[in-house]
């Protein structure tokens, strides 16, 4: 290399750097679209033709919107080289606490703001526990899944909480509405009752959040230290990162968004059952690791978790539409897990190459 | 030579190339039934790579083996080991789990459809332990629970029931009591007598007498003597191991020692390794530790960096103790380049900037938002200040070479403004190029009034780059001179000694 003495480097521009921020999520946003696509397509041919309808973009939205929120959470645990396979029962926990606090007459602020705590408190125990019991994050949290299943049934007296509808807020269910009224505070703007609002506010927070968490990741000390975390804990411990520390962060900010999809689901069961979010850790993680980010830890993407938790959605969506059974959703999105990790490794050896 | 008719293995101007380093250059090296060929040289003189070669873990760009006569070309691990190529390394490669008998036989279980055939197995592996005169090894106890010596034994038995040819020991016994290595030499006579031909690599010269008759000596990848070990003395190989013309450039930069800036009084790690180290270190000081491999030079780095914890003793830097964590000592001002970049030094799918500002984002954040602009013209001066080749500074750093990496690394440490850096092997696997800047760094940042320790198993660089060089040997830092009054044949003799002797 001698006989070279200026380094040889291009000029760092704006659009490569957008560009490179656009391949990482790329390939599951493409596979967004080709789903769409597929089943837009497939509807039209042999099905009801309603696919593509208005109100059922609508209704796709909404369902994928609860386990989206909880999926960024998890994006970050994952980034950092965690897992958290409690996400299911803290959520519907967090469901459930809502519900008690509801019927028991608290404040709607007091509830909400309870029930969102209790998130935060699972993943301060999930994150205290990783860090001082020196304990894989797999096996802490596969036990702190069964304790909060556990406590979760111990609040709601092993039945659902149904709060009287009249103490549930008539905002609360309009997260989730299928059929979305612009909220008051824009009609006090002047626009009309029947507007063509798409989406339904809880979508909207959604993807508020997304925005957010996003440039918490690429514009924070703290969005540094999870990458670097996951990609080589050790060289995180070399560059005088108080690891456990992050870690425990970590994992609150995965409860608090846990917590918050813990609120949709109360949303739409109008009641909390401890019981409903076994097995939905699974598809929170699904959505995440379809999304691009890797399983050892220094990848990730909030775009790309979006994408992950949409194809889920759509596909489940899509067969519902044409008429196939539930069981044929089930392999479908097995199908799809594997496939999306496989690309993405074959794309991560180039990389590497 | 013997006139023995065909050796067992005959190796013949074997070439390997790593991109532009020569790792090996035209050895050639026969070992014949029955006897034991010592092979000797530096860290980094291509021992290893040879005996990847053989093993079949790198192919050779040119030169051709034989064994018994018979061409040899292993295309895998797998191909050298059904030939008859057996290796047994320093670290184990067993089951932890699995009986004495099921590591013995395992990838190899004797069975008929499937169903393992036991009483034949139980036969073979009693017939491996009894030529190895362990007939009484109990066959079901798990491997875990034996001694490191007879682990090694199983490792062995297993290479017979390969029926191999040829068997490599790489340091077999650096991590044996005094007893076991005494056991394995007589093994290896047994295995002599069994008309098994033997590579063995070792860094005790007094334990190669013990069971090798002849030796070749290795350096910077070529065959520079060989004989018989009865026929020459310990002064004569040192020198032929270290006796090299110096090629490189070492390029010196003027810088002169001044005030004392580090102190250590008898520190002592966590496991008493390291231990009673005393040393200090001045500002425009860089100072060289050489030692064999395990010695402690990284463990001592790692107590100065509060990477692990210490049992006893004391570190000051200027007037004041250092705070006890990673990140308070990086704030005092110590800066680590570690010696491994793959698995501690740098976060390899990360950019160049993450890495090379990690340790120290707060001049570029207000409220733990970083402002990227600006710490982007400050990665940009540090790698054009190191000369960094790369496509930008936001490319993951495994997609580097090895020289750019670690200039990334360095990178970090002088980003954190530290006054004590501390470089624990910088030049290895790095080309020469890259070796001749990072000298000429070290000797520019001495004339800013840095102090530098600078650990190496590379003497030349040592005497030639740094003012003073100390050598360890089992965790103690056993004397250190000023650079001039070393001489390569002494630190040498210093390192290899055991203990209380010298």
């Amino acid at each position: 290399m001698s006989n070279v003495s200026a380094p040889t480097r291009l000029p760092p521009t704006g659009a490569r750097q957008h560009l490179s921020l656009l391949t990482s999520s790329f390939g599951p946003l493409l596979g967004l679209i080709v789903v769409i696509a597929f089943f837009a397509i497939m509807d039209r041919t042999m099905g009801g033709g309603t696919f593509m309808s208005a109100a059922n973009l609508r209704t796709i939205a909404v369902q994928t919107s609860t386990v989206a929120v909880a999926a960024l959470g998890m994006t970050v645990i994952i980034i950092s080289g965690g897992i958290d396979l409690s996400a299911g029962t803290t959520l519907s926990l967090c469901a459930t606490v809502i519900a008690y606090c509801l019927r028991e007459n608290y404040h709607v602020l007091a509830a909400i703001g309870l029930g969102i705590g209790t998130g935060v408190l699972a993943g301060f125990i999930n994150g205290t526990l990783i860090s001082l019991l020196r304990v894989m994050p797999f096996i802490v949290t596969l036990g702190t899944m069964s304790v909060f299943l556990g406590v979760g049934k111990r609040v709601a007296q092993e039945t659902t909480v149904r709060p009287n509808p009249a103490q549930v807020p008539d905002w609360v269910p309009t997260l989730v509405a299928t059929r979305p009224v612009p909220p008051e505070w824009l009609q006090a703007l002047g626009v009309p009752k029947e507007t063509l609002m798409p989406f339904a506010n809880g979508v909207w927070l959604a993807l508020l959040l997304a925005v957010l968490l996003a440039l918490v990741l690429r514009y924070t000390v703290f969005g540094r230290y999870v990458f670097a975390l996951g990609s080589n804990e050790a060289t995180a411990r070399l560059c005088g990162i108080n690891v456990p520390l992050v870690k425990t962060c970590v994992y609150m900010l995965a409860g608090l968004f846990v917590g918050i999809a813990g609120l949709y689901q109360f949303a739409r069961l109008s009641a909390g059952n401890p019981m409903s979010g076994r097995g939905l850790e699974l598809n929170i993680i699904a959505a995440v690791v379809i999304g691009g980010a890797s399983l050892n830890g220094g990848q990730g993407t909030v775009l790309g978790t979006l994408a992950g938790a949409g194809i889920m959605a759509v596909i489940n969506s899509g067969c519902t539409q044409l008429g196939l059974s539930n069981a044929v959703q089930d392999i479908i999105n097995g199908v799809i897990i594997v496939a999306a990790v496989t690309l993405d490794q074959i794309r991560q050896r180039r990389l590497a190459a | 030579m013997m006139p023995s008719p065909t050796p067992a293995l005959r190796m013949e101007g074997i070439t390997k190339r790593f991109g532009a380093t020569s790792a090996l250059r035209g050895v050639s090296l026969q070992v014949a039934a029955g006897e034991v060929l010592a092979l000797i040289g530096e860290n980094g003189a291509g021992k290893s790579t040879l005996m990847k070669v053989l093993s079949g873990a790198y192919r050779a760009d040119s030169g051709s083996m034989e064994l018994r006569g018979h061409p040899f070309a292993p295309k895998r691990p797998h191909d050298a080991l059904s030939a008859g190529v057996a290796m047994i390394y320093q670290e184990l490669n067993l089951a932890p789990d699995l009986s004495v008998e099921d590591n013995i036989m395992l990838g190899q279980e004797s069975s008929r459809l499937g169903l393992l055939n036991r009483s034949q197995q139980r036969r073979m592996v009693k017939e491996a332990l009894a030529m190895l005169g362990h007939a009484d090894l109990p066959l079901r106890r798990p491997v875990r629970s034996l001694s490191v010596g007879l682990q090694q034994l199983v490792e062995i038995a297993r290479a017979l029931v390969l029926s191999a040819k040829v068997i490599v020991f790489d340091e077999p016994t650096s991590s044996l009591t005094q007893h076991d290595a005494e056991n394995l030499f007589k093994v290896i006579d047994k295995l002599k007598a069994a008309g098994i031909a033997i590579v063995y690599i070792s860094h005790f010269l007094e334990e190669l007498r013990r069971v090798a008759d002849r030796f070749v000596v290795l350096r910077d990848g070529q065959s520079v003597g060989q004989g018989r070990l009865a026929e020459v003395d310990e002064a004569h190989i040192i020198s032929l191991m270290v006796g090299r013309s110096v090629d490189e450039l070492f390029p010196s930069v003027f810088h002169r020692p001044g005030d004392v800036l580090l102190t250590l009084e008898q520190l002592t790690g966590s496991s008493n390794y390291p231990r009673d180290v005393d040393l200090k270190l001045r500002r425009g000081e860089i100072l060289g530790l050489f030692g064999l491999v395990g010695a402690g030079r990284t463990e001592l780095l790692r107590l100065l960096m509060a990477l692990d914890p210490i049992r006893s003793g004391r570190i000051r830097l200027a007037a004041s103790e250092p705070p006890p964590s990673t990140r308070g000592r990086i704030r005092a001002g110590l800066a680590l380049v570690s010696e491994d970049r793959k698995t501690e030094g740098l976060a390899q799918t990360r950019s160049i900037a993450d890495n090379a500002t990690l340790s120290r984002l707060g001049p570029y954040s207000r409220w733990g938002w970083i402002n990227l602009r600006k710490r982007r013209a400050a990665v940009e001066e540090w790698m054009g200040k190191l000369q960094i080749r790369a496509r930008s500074q936001d490319q993951p750093v495994v997609q580097l070479s090895g020289g750019n990496q670690q200039k990334v690394a360095i990178a970090r440490a002088l980003h954190q403004n530290a006054e004590v850096i501390l470089l624990d092997e910088p030049t290895r696997g790095i080309d020469v190029g890259t070796k001749a800047e990072i000298y000429r760094l070290m000797g520019e940042l001495a004339a800013a009034g840095k102090a530098i320790i600078f650990v190496s198993s590379y003497l030349p660089e040592l005497l030639s780059v740094c003012d003073r060089v100390g050598v360890m040997v089992r965790g103690r830092l056993r004397e250190i001179r000023p650079a001039t009054d070393w001489t390569e044949e002494a630190i040498m003799t210093l390192a290899i000694r055991p203990e209380g002797e010298g």
